[in-house]
């Protein structure tokens, strides 16, 4: 049997001072994507960035893939794929030099022909020369996407990946989000935008208070979902 | 060690394309050596012993404001976070942000040594390959010492005072070596030199190790 991509086991983080993730238990499994859903303030992004290594949780056991995550070895960074809020891209790069970098810090084999491929997907084949710092808002998140799809991760964690996309750009994420799934990718996503996720998700999530909430086995229909988030934000729990 | 190539490599074509940190180091780097000439208004007999306390002032400046800026390139679009998740070590980074710090304090002593040696009155030819040591030796423990300071001042909220406050009491070890040691090597010769040469490399190698061992609990929160 393979082991969960994600197994997070009451995880806490504080920032500042103040608790943002208060005991959150997540079981994500290879093929799974996972809509995270929750209000302003619900502790989603510190999550997405507690599971890509990037914050240590001050209590809880996160394990990847069935390894241990506490020391985020190389190992399991080479398996995640993260898209935050802004594009981790270098404004004063090209989009091509841009991947290309990361290309090389992962250590990819023809890292051109993925380069290439990447700036196809992302439809940014066309901007040669430009600076990322020219780039439109949707532009610079396909970029980030393509930056999180380049090496083929096992695991993605995305926030808001349909911020700043026009309508041709959510299809074709929705579309690549079902194919990595269909291929045994797991993905977690953390967003607003219920309609967007409602296809591609196979389950979904509510976190309120920094604790998961609410859970739902495959794409929750809007009438439950509708009536599941007004139980959690009015009462904390469903 | 190929991955600090691969980052010294994207900080340099920032670097080269932007041209924004060598702007402002060289103009720093000029203007300091111009108000700290005139300020002691020396006669030219005496001129020549203000040249080590004229270098590294002008360095420890210069060098604190590329520093600053080469933090600045990661935090802007979070890029930091995208170097984190790079399966890479985190003493890679530290490595690369180090050489880089490393080239641009080099590329402005280039227009500051023989701008100061101008103005004060020194023929610095001679004296050139100790001059070399001495400013290697110097360079190699600022930017080992302040790459990892400004990785720290980079996640505070005054982070451009931060700096220097942090960064300016641990240098002084560093200071009284490096302008002994270019003291030395004006006057002639390296042989009374070897105790400046020891505490620089011990510096170097002391604050480059702990710096490399030691970014990772800086940078990861």
């Amino acid at each position: 049997m393979r082991s969960p991509a994600v197994s997070a086991t009451g995880v806490c983080r504080t920032l500042a001072g103040t608790p943002v993730l208060d005991g959150v238990d997540l079981e994500v499994a290879p093929g799974e994507v996972v809509a995270l859903l929750g209000p302003n303030g619900a502790g989603k992004t510190t999550l997405l960035r507690v599971l890509a290594l990037l914050l240590r949780p001050t209590a809880g056991r996160i394990a990847l893939f069935g390894l241990d995550a506490a020391d985020a070895p190389p190992v399991l960074r080479r398996r995640i794929g993260w898209v935050g809020h802004e594009s981790a891209c270098y404004p004063d790069l090209t989009a091509a030099e841009n991947l290309a970098f990361y290309a090389r810090l992962f250590r990819l084999d023809d890292p051109a022909r993925r380069v290439a491929d990447a700036l196809a997907w992302a439809d940014l084949a066309g901007t040669g020369r430009r600076p990322v710092r020219a780039f439109s808002r949707g532009m610079a998140q396909r970029l980030a996407l393509a930056r999180a799809f380049l090496h083929a991760p096992d695991l993605l964690l995305l926030d808001e990946p349909f911020t700043g996309l026009d309508r041709e750009g959510v299809a074709r994420l929705q579309e690549k989000l079902a194919a990595l799934a269909r291929a045994g990718h797991a993905v977690v996503l953390a967003t607003h935008d219920v309609d967007r996720v409602h296809p591609v998700a196979t389950s979904t999530a509510i976190l309120h208070r920094g604790r998961i909430a609410w859970t739902h086995e495959g794409a929750a229909e809007k009438t439950i979902l509708a009536a599941a988030w007004t139980t959690v934000v009015t009462t904390g729990t469903a | 060690m190929r991955d600090a190539l691969v980052i010294l490599k994207k900080d340099l074509a920032i670097e080269w394309r932007t041209k924004e940190s060598l702007t402002s180091v060289f103009v720093l780097g000029v203007l300091l050596t111009i108000v700290l000439t005139m300020a002691h208004d020396a006669p030219a007999a005496s001129a020549p012993g203000l040249v080590p306390a004229v270098l590294w002032t002008s360095f420890v400046f210069t060098g604190l404001l590329g520093v600053q800026r080469a933090f600045l390139l990661e935090r802007e679009n979070d890029c930091l976070a995208g170097l984190l998740t790079a399966p890479i070590d985190a003493g890679a980074i530290y490595l690369g942000k180090l050489a880089a710090n490393l080239v641009l304090l080099t590329a402005t002593q280039l227009v500051v040594v023989p701008l100061t040696g101008l103005f004060l009155h020194v023929d610095l030819l001679p004296v050139l390959a100790g001059l070399c040591l001495a400013l290697l030796l110097g360079n190699v423990g600022f930017a080992a010492l302040a790459t990892l300071f400004a990785a720290v001042a980079a996640r505070t909220r005054a982070r451009e005072v931060m700096l220097p406050l942090l960064l300016l009491p641990l240098l002084v070890p560093l200071l009284i070596g490096a302008v002994s040691l270019t003291r030395d090597v004006l006057a002639g010769g390296l042989a009374e030199a070897g105790m400046a040469v020891n505490v620089l490399a011990a510096f170097d190698v002391v604050f480059g190790v702990a710096g490399w061992l030691l970014f990772a609990y800086v940078v990861r929160d």
